[in-house]
């Protein structure tokens, strides 16, 4: 068993790469607030997805579990987005 | 098993609730919420970030081992696993002692309220689940888990990976999240 052939070491450098990317590149000011705040939420949605079906292998679980499992992502990332865009300017 | 993921789909369910209450009380007071969300340490929490997912991706490598039988690895993944935990907890530790430390406490105010809260409980899974690695880790050095023993390693290993995802979108809500 080589690590690097390991298909979970994969996602975990996708993983590592995509959190440099949200916290020290699209969290900087060189991008607008809501560019910014969608990039990070789908970002983590994208992240959660590949825990749950790599890391919990969701990937060979049951069609409903895995729906149900992956939705959440999803709905989070929907409702936490709504509400940031539904929250008023205060500048 | 099942029991295992009952336990994980309710505890994100309760997750994503808190997670909505958080912005319901943001939506009433942004600018309050984007002053304090600028007190964070933002360096702090991505480190946290990249902790978790590397103790996650030990974790898993241990069940991997476990599953073709090569049981002399499995304890050196498990270990991986308890000190990532554990330099989570020291991680978190000294974020909170430097909110002390500058007179921040959960009643300074409504963001505060929730940060405390929010990290807290995530805290206490965090506390719960390196336990749990540590008690699989030292039965590993006795041999005691095999690939057709291995229920109890695949429930903490999951519940692991749950401490890993809710953290995952914790980070951006509280630290990452900027105001228009």
């Amino acid at each position: 068993m080589s690590v690097l052939r390991e298909r979970v070491t994969w996602v975990w450098i996708g993983l590592m790469v995509l959190t440099c990317v949200t916290t020290w590149g699209l969290s900087k000011n060189l991008f607008g607030p809501a560019v910014a705040v969608v990039g990070n939420f789908l970002i983590a949605a994208v992240k959660v997805r590949y825990v749950m079906l790599d890391f919990m292998e969701l990937r060979q679980a049951p069609l409903p579990v895995r729906v149900a499992f992956e939705a959440w992502p999803a709905v989070v990332a929907a409702v936490i987005l709504g509400f940031w865009f539904a929250t008023p300017a205060f500048s | 098993m099942d029991g295992v993921w009952v336990f994980i789909g309710a505890d994100s369910v309760i997750f994503a609730i808190l997670f909505l209450s958080f912005m319901k009380d943001r939506l009433h007071n942004p600018a309050m919420f984007e002053a304090s969300r600028h007190t964070l340490n933002m360096n702090l929490g991505g480190i946290d970030t990249l902790i978790l997912l590397t103790s996650s991706w030990s974790v898993a490598l241990a069940i991997q081992a476990l599953k073709r039988d090569l049981i002399d690895r499995v304890p050196r993944y498990l270990l991986g696993g308890v000190l990532t935990g554990l330099m989570f907890v020291v991680s978190k530790s000294i974020e909170y002692f430097q909110k002390f430390a500058h007179g921040i406490m959960p009643g300074t105010d409504a963001f505060y309220m929730w940060y405390f809260t929010l990290t807290g409980i995530h805290l206490a899974h965090v506390l719960v689940g390196t336990s749990l690695l540590t008690f699989l880790w030292i039965r590993s050095r006795r041999g005691a888990w095999s690939s057709s023993r291995r229920v109890v390693p695949e429930c903490v290993a999951s519940f692991w990976h749950l401490v890993d995802l809710l953290w995952i979108v914790l980070f951006p809500l509280l630290y990452l999240m900027r105001a228009v």
